[in-house]
């Protein structure tokens, strides 16, 4: 793996020389493709797509629908009229809370949502559960970040309409059961919202598979611009849903005082639409379908499992979750005794290596695992053997250069 | 960052701090949190007479907010609210890197942090004490 083929893909490492970037989850480096391809658009198909009666306002038109409907292919939906473009994946979420929670969720109904979830997969439903008198609960880990088909079956009831749980949690980076867990719910009468944030940019994701009933993601987390995100629905239930947002491209007929909307998924995009960021998708999705997932999957494992057995071997150094290296797919999360993750972050920093610290916008997760905060890595295939030694090179001095055996 | 930033200084009173106990007799009290990263402190006061009499602070944090806040109660701790007022806006100034030689020999093992300006992500961290200080002083005066 010595000989890295992709970092010359991705200017910020030559703009940027001695850069480690470990900080995947958070967002990913973009590659000359997707920026050239964004570039392009706005230089030669740039027009207000979906309306416009000229030729140019039909190629902005075609490259953002041809955009969706490679994100189709990619996670495999029935339809091109189940996927809808977003910001990210927190705007996904947020669509789904205000247009079928509020729709579908009432008094003394329950919310499942499992308790390592990213704050974005649960303040939209504390919020929901607030507004409407309803409940929310959550699903409970065990200290390695397992979740049990017993704990989910033992959690819902007959008044649970919705369970929101991630496929991949970005601090233990471990993968979830999403397709038994989906059976589990749906046996249940209970719809499953999957946040594939974290798992969308690094495996094979399929819906129909999964047999989820809303699938979000992040463009930016996938070497896509920011800014671009999706929502997956199954057809039936946005159908049946009423819009998000509200003005223009999103009606069919408008008069003083009533409108009929759209055809989804346009229903659900009010306003002109980020092309340029859809394009930009469109090319992220083309070259990670180039390389392929067997190759991105070798290849962070591999990275993943170098990282974790060096960490294990350093004193003070301790990491969250699994206990294996299987258990992380390309995230690491951990502390060092005695030492505060920011300023584990920050010795990271002066030797030009790029982590998180903090809470990982998962502040229930900590609490529940009894730990203020946290330091974090996580791979993409473009990281090397050689950005994994410098890692654990730094972490071995953390301790030294923050005062302790001096 | 600046490749000496955990100088002496902060690295002592973030593993040894001198202020860092509960205060039974406080007369004041006031919690600062930094949304970043979640960090909490409480910080707590024996104010008589226009005069910081005793003070001391709790919770966890960085080196950086750790060490700041035990600086600064060194600082301000027999020093009339007036003058810690005036040391808070000076430290506002250091931070901004507006300060003058001058003034930054006022606030004495405070200007071990002065390079916290080369670091915008670690300024929420360096603040935090100094911005309770503040908000706990102009609460109860």
């Amino acid at each position: 793996m010595s000989d890295n083929r992709f970092k010359k893909d991705f200017p910020v490492f030559n703009e940027y020389k001695n850069l480690v970037y470990l900080d995947n989850a958070a967002t990913t480096q973009k590659p000359y493709p997707v920026l050239e391809r964004a570039a392009k658009y706005y230089k030669s198909e740039n027009a207000n797509p979906l309306r416009g009666l000229y030729d140019l306002s039909v190629k902005a038109t075609d490259a953002y629908e041809n955009a969706r409907e490679a994100v189709r292919n990619f996670i495999g939906a029935n339809s091109k009229r189940e996927i809808v473009f977003t910001r990210n994946a927190t705007e996904s979420l947020n669509l789904i809370a205000y247009s079928f929670g509020r729709a579908n969720i009432g008094h003394g109904d329950e919310i499942l949502v499992a308790i390592s979830e990213h704050h974005s997969n649960l303040l939209p439903w504390q919020q929901l559960a607030r507004e409407k008198g309803a409940v929310l609960k959550f699903l409970e880990c065990d200290e390695h970040g397992q979740y049990t088909a017993q704990a989910l079956e033992k959690a819902l009831t007959p008044k649970t309409k919705l369970f929101a749980i991630a496929q991949v949690s970005n601090v233990f980076g471990r993968v979830n059961p999403i397709k038994e867990f989906a059976d589990i719910a749906h046996k249940n009468g209970t719809l499953i919202v999957c946040d594939g944030a974290q798992s969308v940019p690094h495996m094979a994701v399929d819906v129909k598979e999964l047999d989820v009933d809303f699938l979000v993601f992040s463009g930016h987390k996938m070497l896509a611009p920011m800014g671009i995100g999706v929502l997956y629905g199954r057809e039936e239930l946005l159908e049946k849903m009423p819009p998000f947002l509200y003005g223009g491209e999103m009606i069919e007929y408008v008069t003083r005082d009533s409108a009929t909307f759209a055809e989804l998924p346009h229903k659900f995009e009010a306003g002109t639409v980020n092309v340029g960021g859809a394009v930009g998708l469109h090319a992220a999705i083309d070259y990670i379908s180039s390389i392929g997932f067997d190759e991105i999957v070798r290849r962070e494992r591999q990275l993943t499992e170098l990282a974790f057995e060096q960490m294990k071997t350093i004193p003070h150094v301790n990491i969250i979750g699994s206990q294996e290296a299987a258990g992380h797919e390309g995230i690491i999360t951990f502390t060092v005794d005695g030492v505060h993750p920011h300023d584990i972050a920050a010795v990271f920093d002066s030797e030009n290596i790029a982590i998180r610290a903090g809470h990982h916008c998962a502040q229930p997760l900590h609490q529940h695992l009894n730990i203020q905060s946290s330091a974090r890595m996580s791979l993409a295939f473009y990281n090397d053997e050689e950005d994994v030694r410098r890692f654990t090179d730094t972490l071995k001095t953390v301790r030294e250069k923050m005062g302790y055996g001096r | 960052m600046a490749d000496n930033f955990y100088n002496d200084i902060l690295i002592d009173h973030n593993l040894h701090p001198i202020h860092l106990h509960e205060l039974p007799c406080a007369t004041c009290s006031n919690a600062g949190i930094n949304p970043t990263c979640g960090d909490q402190l409480t910080l707590n006061l024996v104010v008589k007479d226009g005069l910081i009499k005793d003070g001391s602070y709790t919770g966890v944090g960085c080196a950086i907010s750790q060490a700041s806040t035990d600086i600064m109660l060194e600082l301000i701790i027999g020093r009339t609210v007036e003058d810690a007022k005036h040391l808070c806006e000076l430290f506002d100034k250091m931070i901004g890197g507006e300060i003058t030689d001058d003034e930054l020999e006022e606030l004495e093992e405070a200007a071990a942090l002065q390079n916290i300006s080369k670091m915008p992500a670690r300024v929420k961290c360096a603040k935090l004490g100094w911005k309770t200080l503040i908000r706990l002083l102009d609460d109860n005066s």
